[in-house]
């Protein structure tokens, strides 16, 4: 029988450094902070630490973080690509380095000062070649943009509206005005904000788009056996994927049969695929969010409704707290802070711990997604 | 000039250099495999056939002809030759002889005109476009008009 790595690794530490638009230290001393905070929650020792994995985009690489914290010999390391889709990969690597024996603790982090920081689009000299050459030229120089063309079409197609993005952008800010860590926690949102908002690319605007954030969040991953030892309720990977459609490109790919169906749905498949359970056993979803139309993009791409029925999904408080599917509760990068969606790894695992701001009653399962439009991942977490 | 101060010029790689040089010449043309009995179009341009696998291609001769599939009207920030024409339209064209290969451009009033000489509200989803070509600093880029302006 093929091994499988389904319940085979979990979660057992989080840590994060806080969230700001500015934070004083670099990204590599915040992202020592966030692995050791998640290895002390775990009760592990630095030691023992003997395998890495984070994005690409990550600045820091294994090396000095190793160095630095006091990890022993590290038997793996990985790096996943695609900015934000890689989020929830970097813990499918290690689950899979674990489960075959390359390695027995894991850690994954990201840490990343993008409040501060420049931002990555107004670097016109380090562009991926499809972009540089098809699309920025004519004006389409940010993600926002990318995502910007999809959404008009979406709304088009299927009759979605902006009172649907904006029941994502309140759904993700109300559960960061109940999490004091939250870059949003005491600044509520109303409708006549959203609507009387500045455009950044129509038909988005300012509360579409994600916070800009200076922050840092690690996990620790070993594998189930020594999971029932460790100090914390141990999180278990249940299921996780990789997603890169057929034919597609970059950031979005307009250049397919449907450009509306993006890699949540590649990935989807396969996560379902290898799962005990399915969509509609989901208690809360960490949904990555970038921007709101993802989120019914991806609620399709996920099989939590059919094709064009995202908008409507999130009618009727469907994805606040007692609703059909509460998302994001920790904030999102809509309101928590833009990590590259490792908080909402981080958030999952308090959902099924019981320790989350802004607890679902007896939350068993979890989806996390990472970046949609970008060739993306996602993982199934189950207390 | 510093680059940030004029539009941004195609960073031309090796797949896409016949585009450029058939835009240089007033010709909008798309990769085909040039195998017999496969001839797919595709775009972005790329080494070899993702049907066939052949390496063998030619650029085929497009009519120029299109709609609009989706378009954004972006708002600051942006880089700063951009944000002077705010709000300025980015277009998708889905083309009449393959609706699958979107072009991404812009919905001008008449080839040498700013990105901006459309007003917003004029844009829609489905209008009927036909290729022009600009000039961009000495490279050829496409723009678009309206077929019924």
């Amino acid at each position: 029988m093929a091994a499988s790595l389904k319940d085979a690794t979990a979660i057992v530490g989080i840590g994060q450094t806080p969230f700001a638009k500015r934070l004083p230290e670099s990204e590599k001393t915040l992202a020592c902070r966030a692995v050791l905070a998640a290895l002390d929650d775990a009760g592990i020792a630095p030691s023992e630490v003997d395998a890495f994995a984070s994005y690409t985009m990550e600045e820091t690489d294994e090396v000095e973080i190793a160095k630095a914290i006091g990890a022993g010999d590290v038997t793996f390391f990985s790096k996943v690509g695609y900015g934000g889709g890689g989020s929830c990969a970097t813990v499918g690597h290690l689950a899979a380095a674990i489960a075959s024996g390359q390695a027995s603790v894991g850690v994954a982090w990201r840490s990343r000062k993008r409040g501060s920081g420049p931002r990555p689009w107004k670097n016109t000299a380090v562009q991926l070649p499809t972009p540089a050459q098809w699309t920025r030229p004519f004006g389409l120089l940010r993600p926002a943009d990318e995502i910007a063309m999809l959404a008009r079409r979406y709304m088009h197609e299927y009759g979605a509206t902006r009172d649907h993005l904006f029941n994502v952008a309140l759904a993700c800010r109300n559960r960061a005005n109940q999490n004091p860590a939250a870059i949003m926690y005491e600044r509520p949102l109303t409708r006549e904000m959203y609507m009387t908002s500045r455009w950044i690319s129509e038909p988005l605007c300012l509360f579409d788009n994600c916070l800009e954030t200076d922050g840092a969040l690690a996990c620790v991953i070993v594998s189930a056996e020594r999971a029932r030892d460790c100090r914390r309720t141990p999180v278990y990977v249940h299921s996780v994927a990789q997603g890169l459609p057929s034919q597609h490109h970059g950031m979005v790919n307009y250049w397919n049969d449907d450009p509306l169906s993006g890699p949540a749905w590649t990935a989807a498949r396969h996560l379902w695929k290898s799962a005990d359970f399915g969509p509609h056993d989901v208690d809360v979803a960490q949904i990555y969010d970038a921007f709101t139309p993802l989120i019914p993009l991806s609620l399709e791409g996920y099989g939590f409704c059919g094709r064009g029925e995202g908008g409507a999904f999130t009618e009727g408080g469907a994805l606040e707290i007692g609703g059909r599917l509460p998302i994001n509760t920790g904030g999102g990068g809509l309101s928590e802070a833009y990590v590259h969606g490792f908080n909402l790894i981080n958030e999952g695992v308090k959902q099924l711990r019981g320790t989350s701001t802004a607890q679902v009653p007896d939350a068993a399962t979890c989806l996390v997604t990472a970046g949609e439009g970008v060739p993306t991942s996602a993982l199934l977490l189950r207390s | 000039m510093p680059q940030s101060e004029t539009l941004l010029s195609p960073v031309v790689d090796e797949d896409g250099a016949p585009f450029w040089e058939y835009a240089s010449r007033g010709e909008l043309r798309i990769q085909a495999c040039a195998r017999p009995g496969c001839g797919e179009l595709r775009f972005p341009p790329r080494p070899c056939c993702p049907h066939c696998q052949s390496f063998d291609s030619e650029w085929r001769r497009m009519s120029g002809r299109g709609r609009i599939w989706s378009y954004v009207v972006p708002h600051p920030p942006l880089l700063p030759a951009y944000a002077k024409l705010v709000p300025y339209n980015a277009i998708l064209v889905e083309l009449a002889e393959a609706p699958r290969i979107r072009l991404a451009g812009n919905l001008v009033s008449a080839p040498d005109a700013p990105l901006n000489s459309v007003p917003p509200e004029r844009l829609r989803i489905g209008a009927k476009v036909q290729v022009v070509f600009a000039d961009l600093d000495g490279v050829a880029v496409p723009r678009w008009v309206l077929e019924r302006p």
